[in-house]
């Protein structure tokens, strides 16, 4: 198996409140993260490729295309930006690492097949840094992803080794 | 049980497939596809797996392993131009997969007689991009 795992950083702020809880619960539960206000973070982002090397380049993708991807697909969204006002998928959820990271995850695999359908590649994890001290991992599971986009599409399974 | 070591090594490389292009080079490889060179500080992480031994409580003896990564890697790859200096490099283009795929031929044929196994070579290019390597078929 083999893998390229590339890091990309984005600043971004949010503020962790749910209308589900009273004012006294959220600030109890988020703490300082439920400042009115909002705050921000240098979010680090590491997107992992898994798959076969193409042997005529020795690339699993080529960066530039990666990058490219990334920086359409994702950090358009989030980079410089207030989660909570400027992400639509939150409008009604709450930004914790935890949601961007899944969010991340869903626009990663949503646009996957359009971008790199050509390629016997798949993204296998999403990893987000909210500081040094917290990261967040989604391993995207091989057969299941491949699976039910598939599905969703009427295409035949592709399974990847 | 896993136990990682870590070593680093400088050297020089570039990334250009013979039968494209100028153009077709730069917009597959980018910069690294410059044909003078340029140079990284690369860092392997290399990670063993076995049982600790019930006499010792060791995976591995880390003296040997270090000195294991300083002949295979280190010493052959530290200050050189890879695709000059450094086989298979003159034919396969050294992109950090390509690297990392042979970190792991050298490092598994030392090990092939051990009570550990080799389970994994991370090799970082940069601190922003790395590639793992584990039981790759067709070796």
């Amino acid at each position: 198996m083999i893998s390229l795992t590339r890091r990309y950083h984005f600043p971004a702020s949010h503020r962790l409140h749910t209308p589900l809880l009273s004012e006294a619960e959220n600030s109890r539960l988020y703490g300082k993260c439920n400042n009115p206000f909002g705050h921000g973070h240098d979010y680090i982002l590491e997107l992992t490729v898994s798959g076969e090397l193409d042997p005529a380049t020795g690339l699993l993708v080529p960066l530039v295309r990666l990058d490219q991807f990334v920086a359409d697909k994702i950090l358009r969204h989030f980079a410089y930006r207030n989660i909570n006002l400027d992400v639509p998928q939150f409008a009604s959820l709450v930004p914790t690492t935890e949601n961007v990271a899944l969010v991340i995850a869903d626009l990663v695999k949503g646009a996957w097949r359009d971008s790199f359908g050509d390629l016997p590649i798949r993204a296998s994890r999403v990893h987000i840094q909210e500081t040094d001290r917290n990261g967040f991992e989604i391993l995207i599971p091989a057969l299941k992803t491949d699976t039910l986009a598939a599905e969703e599409r009427n295409e035949s399974v592709i399974v990847h080794a | 049980m896993l136990i990682t070591r870590k070593a680093e090594f400088s050297a020089s490389h570039f990334c250009r497939a013979a039968s494209l292009s100028d153009e077709e080079n730069r917009g597959l490889y980018g910069e690294e596809a410059h044909p003078a060179g340029h140079g990284h500080n690369f860092v392997v992480e290399v990670s063993v797996e076995g049982e600790p031994d019930a006499i010792t409580g060791m995976i591995v003896d880390l003296k040997e392993l270090k000195e294991i990564l300083e002949q295979e890697v280190v010493e052959p790859m530290d200050h050189r131009f890879l695709n000059y200096e450094v086989e298979p490099f003159g034919k396969v283009i050294p992109t950090t997969a390509n690297i990392a795929l042979e970190i792991w031929r050298r490092l598994e044929k030392r090990f092939q007689r051990a009570r550990f196994r080799l389970a994994r070579v991370r090799l970082f290019e940069t601190a922003d991009v790395y590639v793992d390597v584990m039981n790759p078929v067709g070796l």
